[in-house]
C-alpha cells in the first residue's frame, strides 16, 4: 500500500488532514466541529442537533434552497450528524468540484443565516427524529444501553426529548453556534483526487482568519450501570449488553479490538456461531467497539422472539464470559485476514478514508497510515490478546432489554 | 476497464468487468429466481434457500464454509429479491481462485434436514424482526394490494405460516427446478483474471446438469385500492403508495428515475421542500423499481399521525401539478447532475459495481460502462419526462397506511 498523509495546522488551531488517492475520480471531505451533544444544557438536550439542522438552512448570500441547489448541481452527496463530541458535515463529489464546494461549506461554518422564521420547522424536523426512534426498537435499545453504561453526558442521545426540544429558542441556537462552531479543536479532512498545495491555499484563504474560542468544561454524572427493562409491545425482545474496554488511543486498543473481532467479525465469529448458527436463536447478533477520547466500551446486540430471549441473553453472557479464557491461533489468523482485506479495500472509497483520517486525528493527533495499521495487525499475537483479556475480562455488564417481558440477569452481573 | 463474457457448454454465463487498477476482486452468482417464481404454498422458499446454501455442501459443513470465507478475508453475503438471488464475496485479488471455488461449491448445497430445522427458526426471527420495525409490513402489504394475484405481489420472506409449513423436500424440489446452470450467471468485477476465472468455472461448474428453468413473466394488472391498517402501538404513521412504472427493459425507465429524483429524492426535491424541510414529515420520498415486464413508482411517507391526512393531500397536489405542468429545465439539470455524481461515486467501489453490472446483465443481457450509464441519464429531456408522465400517471396508485390512525382521508375522493 502506498499512502501519503498530509497535514497542515492553521494558526487558529484548525487541523487540515489529507490523503491523496490519485487513482480515484472523486474527492470527499469531513468536517468535525467540537460541537457534540455532551455540551448541551440538560434542560435543552438536543440543542446541538437542532443547531446542526438550523445552520443548513441557508448561509452567506444563499437562502436554504439556493444553498442545497448549489451543492446538488456540483454533485455533492451530503451528510451531517451529531455525536457526543462532534457535529460533523461531510460530502463526496467529482474531484474537480472541491474548490467550489469548500467556500459554500465555509459559509455554513462562519455565517449561517439561522433564520428565525424557520425555527418552528426545524423544531418539527428534530421532533420527528425523536418519534422515529420510538418506533425503532433496535435503535432504541442501543441508545438506552449507552446511557446506562457511560457517565452522563457521554451516554446521551443527540436527539433530546420532546420536552427539552420545546425549551430551545433562537437565542439558544445562536449561542450554540457562537460558542461551538470554532476552528480550535476542529478537523477538516480531505481524501481522494486532490492537489495539496492548492487545497492548503484554499483552506487558508477561507478559514485562516476564523477566530478561535475557549471551550467550556464538562461535568460528569455517574451512570446507573445496572439492568433496565423497557416494556414494549412487540414480537421480539431486544437485548443490549455493554462492558468497559479501552479507548482508541490506548496502546492495547488493537488487542481489545482483536478480542471483539473474535466475538463478532465474520461468519465464523463466536456470537454468530453460538447464538445464530448452532441454536437458531436470532437473525441479528453482534458486538462492536466504541471509543471516546479517554474511555471505550463494547456494545452487544441481539433481537429474538420473547420466549427465546432468556436463552439468548444467557448464551450471549456465557460467550462474553468465556472470552476471558482466551482466543486461539486459528481465530486470530482469520481475524487478521478479514481486517487486512478491509483495510486494503478502503482504498476504493474516498468517503471512507476521509472519515477515517479525521477520526484518527481526533483520537491520536496524527493519522496512522494503512501500512502502519497493517503492521500492528501483523504483530498481534494470541499471547498479547489473551494477556489483555486477563487484565480486562468482559464483566460488570450493563444490560437493557426492550420487549414484552423482563429477563433474569445473571447474579453479580449488574 | 474491459468487459468480458463467456458461456459454458451447460449454459452457465460468465461476465466480468476487469479493472486492473482495482484493489479487490468481487465475485457473485446471480441466480434468476426469487419470490415471483414461487407459489403461495412455498412462499419464502427462495429466501430460505439462500440461507440454506451456506449450511453445507457434500464437500463442506456450515462451519467449514463460514471458516473458509473468513480465512480468505472475504466480505461476503447474499440477498433475495422478487427476481433474483445473489451470493457474493469480495476478496483481495490473490484469493480469486479460492473464492471462485468456494462460491461454486455453495451453488450445489446439501440441504440437510437438521440444518433446515435450525435455520427455519432464524428465518422466523427475521420475519418477526421486520414485523416489529418500521414501516411494520406496509411495504409488503402495498405490493400485495397493488399486484393482487400477480407473483410480484408475493412477500420475499414468506409468511410465518408458509415458512413454518415448508419442508426440506419442497425446498429440494424448488432447487431442482430453478438452479439450472442456464439460469445462473457468474459475475466478476474489479481486478479479475478472466482466463483463470473461466477455466476455474469450467472445472467446477462444467458438470452441472442443464434443465429448463421457466419463468412466467406476465404483465401485471394493478388494481387501485386504499387501506388503513391500525397499529395502536406505533408512534408515527407510515404510508406506502405504489403506481405502475416502466419495466426493466423500457427505455422510459431513465426518464422515470430522473422524475422520481425531482419529485421525491431525500434532498432538494419537491417533496423535500414541501414536506421534509418544513418538518411536516420525517420522510417523504419516491423511487422507481424495475422488474421483468412490470415496474413501479413507490412513494413512502412517515410522519406524525395528525399530519398524515394533510401530508397525503400535499403529495397529491404535488403530483397533480407535475402531471399537469411537468418539470422545469433547472430541475432536470439538477437531478441529472446529482444522479451522474452518484453513479461515479458508487462505481469506485468494486462491490457496488458488482451489483450494477450483474443486475444490468441478468435483466437485459446488456453491459453499460459507467460513462454510458451517466450518458443515459444525461440525455433525458423534458419531453421524455412528459412522455413518462403520460404513459405512467402517478395518481393511479394503491395506498396502504400503517400506524395509530383508524382512518385516513383518501385525497383522490
Amino acid at each position: 500500500m502506498t499512502q501519503t498523509i498530509l497535514t497542515h495546522e492553521l494558526k487558529n488551531g484548525l487541523a487540515l488532514v489529507a490523503e491523496p488517492m490519485d487513482w480515484l475520480e472523486s474527492v470527499a471531505f469531513s468536517i468535525l466541529l467540537p460541537a457534540g451533544c455532551s455540551r448541551d444544557p440538560i434542560d435543552r438536550a438536543g440543542l446541538s442537533n437542532f443547531a446542526c439542522e438550523m445552520v443548513q438552512r441557508g448561509a452567506g448570500d444563499r437562502n436554504s434552497r439556493q444553498w442545497v441547489e448549489a451543492l446538488e448541481n456540483l454533485g455533492v452527496d451530503r451528510a451531517s450528524g451529531v455525536s457526543n463530541v462532534h457535529t460533523s458535515f461531510a460530502g463526496a463529489m467529482p474531484s474537480a468540484n472541491i474548490l467550489e464546494v469548500l467556500p459554500i461549506y465555509t459559509d455554513l461554518l462562519r455565517q449561517p443565516l439561522l433564520p428565525t422564521v424557520q425555527l418552528e420547522e426545524a423544531y418539527h424536523v428534530c421532533l420527528q427524529e425523536v418519534h422515529a426512534v420510538e418506533d425503532d426498537p433496535a435503535q432504541k435499545v442501543m441508545l438506552k444501553v449507552r446511557s446506562q453504561h457511560y457517565a452522563d453526558p457521554w451516554g446521551r442521545s443527540s436527539h433530546g426529548t420532546e420536552k427539552t426540544l420545546a425549551n430551545i429558542t433562537i437565542d439558544d441556537i445562536r449561542c450554540q453556534f457562537d460558542q461551538s462552531y470554532r476552528p480550535n479543536g476542529s478537523i477538516l479532512s480531505v481524501a481522494g483526487k486532490l492537489d495539496w498545495p492548492v487545497l492548503c491555499d484554499c483552506v487558508e484563504d477561507l478559514l485562516g482568519d476564523w477566530e478561535p474560542l475557549i471551550p467550556t468544561d464538562i461535568k460528569e454524572v455517574s451512570p446507573p450501570k445496572n439492568y433496565l427493562h423497557v416494556p414494549h409491545e412487540s414480537s421480539q425482545t431486544q437485548i443490549a449488553v455493554a462492558y468497559d474496554s479501552v479507548p482508541y488511543r490506548d496502546p492495547e486498543y488493537f488487542q481489545a479490538r482483536g478480542a471483539v473481532g473474535v466475538l463478532s467479525d465474520g461468519m465464523s465469529s463466536r456470537l454468530f456461531t453460538e447464538v445464530r448458527e448452532r441454536r437458531g436463536l436470532c437473525y441479528t447478533v453482534f458486538a462492536t467497539m466504541h471509543s471516546l477520547s479517554d474511555r471505550g466500551a463494547v456494545f452487544c446486540y441481539a433481537g429474538t422472539s420473547t420466549d427465546r430471549a432468556q436463552e439468548t441473553l444467557d448464551v450471549m453472557i456465557a460467550e462474553l464470559t468465556r472470552l476471558a479464557e482466551g482466543i486461539n491461533q486459528d481465530e486470530l489468523e482469520r481475524l487478521k485476514a478479514r481486517i487486512k482485506s478491509g483495510l486494503i479495500m478502503q482504498q476504493e472509497s474516498s468517503r471512507t478514508r476521509s472519515g477515517s483520517i479525521a477520526a484518527d486525528w481526533y483520537f491520536l493527533g496524527c493519522v496512522r497510515t494503512l501500512d502502519e495499521i497493517g503492521r500492528i495487525i501483523d504483530g498481534l499475537s494470541c499471547e498479547s490478546i489473551n494477556a489483555h483479556l486477563s487484565q480486562h475480562p468482559p464483566q460488570n455488564f450493563s444490560i437493557v432489554t426492550l420487549g414484552e417481558r423482563e429477563l433474569e440477569v445473571p447474579v453479580g452481573i449488574s | 476497464m474491459e468487459f468480458r463474457e463467456a458461456t459454458l457448454e451447460n449454459g452457465l454465463e460468465i461476465v466480468a468487468e476487469c479493472n486492473p487498477r482495482a484493489y479487490s476482486t468481487c465475485l457473485a452468482y446471480f441466480v434468476r429466481t426469487g419470490a415471483r417464481d414461487e407459489t403461495d404454498e412455498i412462499s419464502g422458499v427462495s429466501h430460505f434457500l439462500e440461507h440454506m446454501v451456506f449450511k453445507g455442501t457434500p464437500n463442506r459443513t456450515a462451519d467449514d464454509i463460514n471458516r473458509e470465507l473468513d480465512e480468505i478475508g472475504a466480505h461476503s453475503n447474499a440477498f433475495t429479491s422478487e427476481e433474483r438471488t445473489v451470493y457474493y464475496a469480495c476478496v483481495l485479488p490473490e484469493y480469486q481462485d479460492h473464492a471462485t471455488e468456494l462460491l461454486s461449491d455453495l451453488m450445489r448445497p446439501s440441504l440437510r434436514e437438521n440444518d433446515f430445522d435450525i435455520e427455519k427458526k432464524v428465518i422466523l426471527e427475521e420475519i418477526y424482526k421486520y414485523e416489529d420495525s418500521p414501516p411494520f409490513g406496509a411495504h409488503e402489504k402495498c405490493m400485495a394490494a397493488h399486484f393482487g394475484p400477480h407473483p410480484l405481489g408475493r412477500n420475499i420472506l414468506g409468511t410465518v405460516k408458509s415458512v413454518d409449513g415448508l419442508t426440506q423436500s419442497a425446498m429440494q424440489a424448488y432447487f431442482d427446478e430453478r438452479y439450472s446452470p442456464g439460469n445462473i450467471t457468474l459475475v466478476a468485477v474489479g481486478r479479475v483474471d478472466f482466463e483463470r476465472l473461466v477455466a476455474k468455472a469450467k472445472q467446477l461448474c462444467g458438470h452441472w446438469e442443464t434443465f429448463h428453468a421457466h419463468r412466467q413473466a406476465t404483465a401485471a394488472k394493478p388494481q387501485r385500492s386504499f387501506q388503513v391498517i391500525t397499529k395502536p402501538s406505533a408512534v408515527q404513521q407510515y404510508v406506502i403508495q405504489i403506481a405502475p412504472g416502466p419495466s426493466g427493459d423500457e427505455h422510459t425507465r431513465y426518464a422515470a428515475r430522473v422524475l422520481a429524483v425531482i419529485l421525491g429524492d431525500d434532498s432538494g426535491s419537491r417533496f423535500y421542500w414541501d414536506l421534509v424541510e418544513t418538518g411536516l414529515a420525517e420522510c417523504a420520498a419516491i423511487g422507481t423499481y424495475e422488474f421483468q415486464a412490470a415496474g413501479i413508482f413507490m412513494t413512502f411517507l412517515c410522519c406524525e399521525p395528525d399530519q398524515a391526512s394533510d401530508n397525503l393531500r400535499r403529495i397529491h397536489e404535488i403530483i397533480q401539478a407535475v402531471q399537469q405542468d411537468g418539470v422545469t429545465q433547472a430541475e432536470l439539470t439538477q437531478a441529472q447532475n446529482k444522479i451522474s455524481a452518484q453513479i461515479i461515486l458508487a462505481s469506485e467501489r468494486s462491490s457496488n459495481r458488482l451489483f450494477s453490472v450483474g443486475t444490468t446483465w441478468t435483466q437485459r443481457h446488456e453491459y453499460l460502462t459507467v460513462n454510458e450509464s451517466v450518458d443515459a441519464f444525461r440525455s433525458v429531456t423534458l419531453a421524455d419526462i412528459a412522455a413518462s408522465l403520460q404513459k405512467y400517471p402517478l395518481l393511479d396508485h394503491t395506498t396502504v397506511a400503517v400506524g395509530p390512525l383508524e382512518e385516513l382521508a383518501d385525497p383522490v375522493n
